[in-house]
């Protein structure tokens, strides 16, 4: 007789935050470890008034999005993945509400074990093995097995991170949007328009109000924050009068001065979600620039729990019938 | 060189001091008001944090007096405050009023860098005379600290009133003009049995309110709607979790300097929230532990609205509360908040803590008995 398999551990990963980031190098890690990996679905109506339902009334859309995937998961796995990411870059950090989500997530859901261990890079990259042991000792791994399996997520990453630097966006390279999406953002042939923001937002079903699929749609070749080369968007935020401490937000702002001080698009649209602390001062300084520069037409649009899409794409169009005329006039590039 | 500064509470006193001891002219902005609060508004971004914006409508109004330099904390992150000075900078740039921004904040290349932006306030200062400055500036924030807390504790005893407030700034005007370390001290001491002979003796039954949160809005009073005062005159005695003093020491100083609440605060907080947020999320959620053990009735949490740290404390209050049997109101403030929507909301919380107190103090009773 063939003997059972022990059951596997089903790990829950809210498909929210940090899983655009950083979901290639959770699953190898968990599957690794020998758990089951269960992703919340695309965000819906219903995640939407969960979150919004379950949060503090002051936190951000994103962040109430993933009260919604959480609650989503509940009952259907084990444990739910909730790393606390403090920062992934020397003297950086994430977002204040990274720093404090494994704890926001416990109090509001009292009956759910919650994974948590505390990835803090300030200090060098090598602090990713405390991290991964502490997570393996939670999920009752070794320290060996630990290890080997965060050596399987770092090479699930990188080829993540390849994928991107081919041009296809964080979305694209997870395979959001479904098999009627299939190539990659970055064709097209009427304009080019960088769509910046957290990819939280930019490439969330719900909250990102399918932007970059519309561009797409009209024949417009899409770049986001993820797709500009690197290393040029950290040589332009090295030229900032104080080098900022916010990752996600430095990689905002390094694409957005990159493409406008080189005048590589003909348009940037930001992606801000309401209440985001960080965009309200990048938001600002980009804004800024762009009406120093005078380049690049640039659009700022600011989205929440409450947004319609008609608004949206009201706005949307407004400024693509701009970029045709100025390509018509024959201004700018 | 015209140095100016942006208002915190009484913290001007002292920064006064140090910017006129080392041989700078200090231009002191004008008492916040409303023209302040629509220029900063209408220039920052709109989603800044309510300080920021406040910030810059006093330096707005301060150039109009003359003011070339300005000198502002910083910070390292994640909070908003560390990059206040850049965005500042930007945006009075681009309004054509640049200022020379001097940020005091543990320096990206070394100390040097704070002594040189030291000699360009004031190119003869010397080594001796900033220590002079800053010994007689931390007299002063010592000065002023004694007095609030003396102030926020009697307030509610009051003989007859404004008499306390009367009493409370001829204190403060004589810290103001004190020259010496000795004289300030000497200030502090008359300016506090001042306030004792205004006060009569405080009502055993009275409600005790701590206010916690995010320093600018627990110490600025134009930003809060004048919180203190209105719990005071509601006849609650009211308890702060944070003074300036100890914010330089646990927030601009090396880590020796930390003090000891400090420590115990992170402590208690440490079931709640196990990580450093942000600016004073841990101190905020362990504050509001260590004051259900201290006879404490209620807890008046302050925050900008849209504050990162104070969102993430107020995620976990609320377990805080049930668990340590504590009321916690939390105030989002901005420059659309109006007076008598908190001037109701604290009636109704002191109300509460009022009767909360004759309940537990009925019911401690007859388990004695």
């Amino acid at each position: 007789m063939v003997k059972r398999a022990p059951a596997r551990l089903r790990v829950g990963v809210p498909r929210a935050l940090l899983y655009y980031e950083y979901f290639p190098f959770w699953r190898a890690f968990l599957e690794a470890l020998g758990c089951q990996v269960v992703l919340s679905g695309p965000t819906t109506v219903k995640t939407v008034e969960a979150g919004a339902r379950l949060a503090v009334d002051e936190a951000c859309l994103p962040v109430k999005l993933f009260y919604g995937h959480v609650a989503e998961l509940l009952g259907r796995v084990d444990a739910i993945w909730v790393p606390r990411v403090v920062s992934v870059e020397q003297r950086e950090y994430t977002c204040p509400k990274f720093l404090g989500l494994p704890d926001m997530i416990r109090f509001a859901f009292k009956d759910a074990r919650i994974i948590d261990t505390t990835v803090d890079l300030r200090r060098g990259p090598g602090r990713l093995y405390k991290a991964s042991c502490v997570a393996g000792h939670s999920l009752g791994a070794s320290a060996c097995r630990a290890l080997a399996a965060c050596r399987q997520g770092l090479a699930a990453q990188r080829r993540f991170q390849t994928l991107m630097a081919s041009g296809f966006t964080a979305g694209e390279a997870l395979g959001e949007g479904g098999t009627d999406n299939p190539g990659c953002l970055a064709s097209g042939d009427r304009h080019r328009i960088a769509v910046l923001g957290h990819s939280y937002i930019v490439h969330d079903a719900r909250a990102g109000m399918g932007i970059l699929p519309c561009l797409r749609r009209l024949g417009h070749q899409v770049l986001t924050a993820e797709v500009i080369p690197p290393k040029a968007v950290a040589a332009t935020a090295a030229r900032l009068p104080k080098a900022l401490f916010w990752t996600y937000e430095k990689r905002v702002l390094g694409s957005a001065y990159y493409l406008l001080r080189h005048g590589l698009v003909d348009g940037i649209i930001q992606v801000v979600s309401f209440g985001c602390g960080p965009d309200s001062m990048v938001g600002e300084l980009i804004q800024r620039e762009a009406a120093q520069t005078m380049r690049v037409p640039y659009m700022a649009l600011t989205l929440d729990e409450h947004s319609g899409e008609a608004g949206v794409y009201t706005r949307l169009e407004a400024f693509l019938d701009m970029l045709g005329r100025r390509v018509a006039w024959g201004v700018g590039s | 060189m015209k140095v100016t500064f942006p208002h915190m509470g009484n913290l001007h006193i002292a920064i006064k001091a140090i910017v006129q001891e080392i041989g700078a002219e200090p231009v002191v902005p004008p008492f916040i008001s409303k023209r302040t609060v629509e220029l900063g508004a209408r220039y920052s971004p709109e989603f800044a944090c309510y300080p920021l914006k406040l910030n810059l409508g006093n330096f707005l109004e301060a150039r109009e007096l003359g003011a070339e330099a300005v000198v502002m904390g910083g910070g390292t992150g994640p909070c908003r405050f560390g990059y206040y000075a850049q965005v500042q900078d930007k945006i009075l740039r681009s309004l054509g009023f640049p200022l020379r921004m001097v940020v005091l904040e543990p320096p990206q290349e070394g100390w040097g860098q704070l002594w040189r932006q030291i000699r360009q306030l004031s190119p003869s200062c010397s080594y001796r005379t900033v220590m002079r400055a800053i010994a007689l500036g931390w007299a002063k924030v010592h000065a002023l600290d004694q007095l609030e807390a003396a102030a926020l504790r009697c307030r509610c005893a009051e003989k007859s009133p404004g008499a306390l407030d009367l009493a409370l700034s001829r204190a403060l005007d004589a810290v103001d003009r004190a020259l010496t370390p000795k004289g300030v001290y000497q200030a502090a001491r008359e300016g506090q049995e001042g306030l004792a002979q205004v006060t009569g003796p405080l009502d055993p039954e009275r409600p005790r309110i701590a206010v916690v949160g995010e320093v600018y809005m627990v110490l600025e009073p134009a930003a809060n709607l004048d919180l203190e005062r209105r719990l005071g005159k509601l006849g609650a005695e009211v308890v702060r979790s944070i003074y300036i003093g100890e914010w330089i020491r646990a927030n601009l100083l090396p880590r020796v300097f930390m003090p000891r609440e400090e420590r115990e605060r992170v402590e208690a907080a440490h079931p709640y929230l196990a990580h450093f947020a942000g600016g004073h999320a841990r101190e905020t959620v362990g504050s509001t532990v260590l004051y259900s053990k201290q006879g404490i009735d209620g807890v008046i949490q302050v925050q900008p609205l849209t504050c990162m740290p104070e969102i993430v404390a107020q995620g976990v209050l609320g377990a805080v509360s049930r668990d340590h049997d504590i009321p916690v109101l939390t105030l989002s403030l901005d420059e659309h908040s109006a007076p008598t929507g908190v001037q109701t909301r604290l009636e109704a919380f002191v109300d509460m803590a009022v009767r909360r107190r004759k309940r537990r103090q009925a019911t401690s009773s007859s388990t004695w008995e």
